[in-house]
């Protein structure tokens, strides 16, 4: 019998189904009317199990630097604090990074919140929209002179992420086998998708600035003007345009009928 | 440096991007390169993996009263913090000035 | 209510796998005998990149049926405006053959909690869900189908029985159903019924596909067997059993295999499907 002592609000069925120690609603029973007791539990295994998984496939990185078990309690914490927002899980864990930076038991390693922004930008790039890489030799068809005023237009799966800790290094060293031992030092990434499969590369100093710079809309030449400023190395604007360039990182110049010598 | 050896600069850099870069040829539709990235953060009906005792731990919302265990790769590797324990400063503002030794 | 053809979506009753990227080129050079292709439409909501593309080349050679497993249809706040336009995004540029849900909720106060979770019988569970359905199937112009639950455990609270709930909803909203025969023999087993009598008391009239998976045996706190949902093996003889007493009273239809944890190597799906399709040729068209 319906009783409003028996009914079951999502309110109440949520709050068991997140908190293990709590009790499973009165109006919940087996097929002989007894207590579901054990059976709540398959609800409360598929959330925390899933979303732990989907933690776990999402920063194989963070998973290899804490170990499993350590892992699994961080990402128990991280799901009942921030289960998703939306039932769109290629976006889930969004709020990861912050959390790492903000968990106290994780404090020595003031990388981790770096390493997952790395691993977000991974998944992001996998799906974001598609476009036409530029081939390399457009830009030698501008004149010469000039080139400092043409705007480059990135792809929209390119992902810039800067860093005081060497991010591209952790991941590598993780990723790859036989990667070094990562050192003390700053390291900007930038991750690229030719075609569909999306790989990081680490920046040369002043990178990430020129990115920014492009992605604001400024002219190349100011964009490299602005990388070199107060750089304590050579801003290399050859290698680097050659890594976009070979990856299918950009994907337009700006067409001024005047910008083309033919 | 004058605007004309910055010209000619910019126009070294492309000249010499134009001829290191290769444009990749087109990957393969099924050939999944790209370190898992695929399989993270797919959407199922299908129930857990696992049996009902696998997601009942009683996690501590907080979960401060927990500690680190030495188990993964972060043992391996010594990235100290600063000196003065301060955060570094984001490399887009001052990358040339806060290079640790 | 939307106004729904009286005719039911038009799968070919033949066998279909739900998609799995690892079966890719396989599946483009000789996918027989699965003669069509499920996907979860929550894993094509990125803005490009492989899904996509591959989604594109599976739609020139096979029929597609679009699965949500996240729109939370039993919630019990409104439906989601944003996923609703992305199903909506999704529909109108893919155009699939068929779009079903499930009669579950995943979404309460703006989280989500990845799983169908169960929903009381009663009156006031037909009114929401009714209201949800009839918001989504007028969003994306088309009819829905309603997939049975899995379930667990029950709600003293429930007032309907599964198969009678779900005729009043087809009536009430005009969907069709998807009749997930392995749902029915978990739950069975689960809640202690006979699951030819669910069958019995089914609306096969509104059926316009099968879904068959494979389950985990577990045990409740008294021993007794507590079958999981988990897509994670082959189908079991009793399900392949139930599959032919369904068909002997439905006639054919298009019965998809959905494996989704553990993912075999596609011969192993492939033989499957080839059962499904054995299935099929036992039943009088």
């Amino acid at each position: 019998m319906s009783t409003p002592q028996n009914d079951v609000s999502q309110s109440a069925f949520r709050a068991a189904l997140l908190d293990g120690s709590s009790p499973v609603p009165d109006g919940l029973k087996d097929g002989a009317g007894n207590p579901a007791a054990r059976r709540f539990d398959v609800y409360r295994n598929n959330v925390a199990v899933s979303l732990t998984e989907a933690l776990e496939t999402g920063f194989p990185v963070i998973a290899k630097l804490l170990g499993p078990d350590n892992f699994k309690h961080v990402a128990g914490v991280f799901l009942r604090q921030s289960p998703p927002s939306a039932p769109v899980m290629m976006h889930y864990g969004a709020g990861f990074p912050n959390f790492l930076r903000g968990f106290e038991p994780l404090k020595s390693l003031g990388y981790l919140g770096d390493v997952a922004e790395l691993e977000l930008a991974l998944r992001r790039s996998y799906h974001a929209a598609d476009s036409t890489a530029l081939a390399p030799d457009a830009l030698a068809q501008i004149a010469p002179e000039r080139l400092p005023e043409v705007r480059l237009t990135l792809a929209p799966s390119v992902e810039v992420i800067p860093s005081a800790w060497p991010i591209y290094d952790l991941w590598a060293f993780n990723m790859i086998p036989g990667a070094p031992k990562p050192q003390a030092r700053a390291q900007d990434t930038i991750v690229m998708r030719p075609e569909y499969d999306p790989a990081p590369h680490a920046l040369p100093p002043g990178g990430a600035r020129f990115l920014d710079a492009l992605r604001r809309g400024m002219p190349l030449g100011a964009a490299a003007e602005e990388a070199s400023a107060n750089l304590g190395a050579e801003f290399d604007l050859g290698a680097l345009l050659g890594l976009l360039l070979s990856h299918g990182a950009l994907t337009d110049i700006n067409h001024k009928e005047d910008l083309w010598t033919a | 440096m004058s605007k004309t050896v910055k010209t000619l600069a910019v126009a070294a850099s492309v000249a010499a991007a134009v001829t290191a870069a290769t444009t990749h040829t087109a990957a393969a539709m099924d050939k999944e390169k790209c370190y898992g990235v695929s399989l993270a953060g797919k959407n199922d009906c299908a129930a857990g993996p696992g049996t009902t005792c696998a997601g009942t731990s009683k996690v501590d919302y907080q979960g401060n009263a927990w500690t680190l265990v030495d188990a993964g790769t972060c043992a391996e590797i010594e990235l100290p913090a600063m000196a003065d324990g301060s955060m570094r400063k984001g490399s887009l503002e001052a990358l040339d000035r806060d290079l640790p030794a | 209510m939307f106004d729904t053809a009286a005719q039911l979506p038009a799968l070919p009753h033949a066998p279909g796998v739900g998609y799995k990227p690892q079966h890719f080129s396989e599946i483009m050079e000789d996918a027989a005998p699965v003669a069509w292709l499920e996907i979860h439409a929550e894993n094509y909501m990125g803005m490009g990149g492989r899904p996509l593309a591959q989604l594109r080349h599976l739609d020139e050679e096979f029929p597609i049926s679009v699965h949500g497993v996240g729109l939370s249809i039993g919630g019990e706040g409104p439906l989601d405006p944003e996923h609703l336009a992305r199903l909506k995004h999704l529909v109108d540029w893919l155009k699939p053959t068929v779009f079903s849900e499930h009669l579950a909720w995943s979404t309460h106060d703006g989280s989500y909690f990845n799983d169908l979770l169960p929903l009381p019988y009663t009156a006031a569970t037909l009114t929401r869900v009714c209201d949800h359905i009839d918001a989504l199937q007028n969003t994306i112009g088309r009819q829905m189908m309603l997939e049975n639950p899995s379930s667990y455990l029950a709600f003293a609270e429930s007032t309907w029985s599964e198969p009678d709930f779900l005729r009043e909803v087809t009536r009430r909203s005009g969907c069709a159903l998807l009749l997930d025969v392995n749902n029915v023999f978990v739950s069975a087993t689960n809640l202690d019924y006979d699951p030819k009598a669910y069958i019995a008391e089914y609306p096969l009239e509104k059926v316009g596909e099968i879904h068959l998976g494979g389950h985990d045996e577990d045990e409740d706190d008294h021993g007794k067997p507590l079958l999981i949902d988990s897509h994670g093996a082959a189908v079991v003889d009793p399900v392949w059993a139930l599959l032919d007493h369904t068909l002997a009273l439905s006639g054919p239809k298009p019965i998809l295999i959905e494996w989704d944890n553990d993912v075999p190597d596609w011969p192993i799906l492939a033989a499957e499907a080839r059962r499904a399709a054995q299935a099929l040729t036992k039943v009088p068209a």
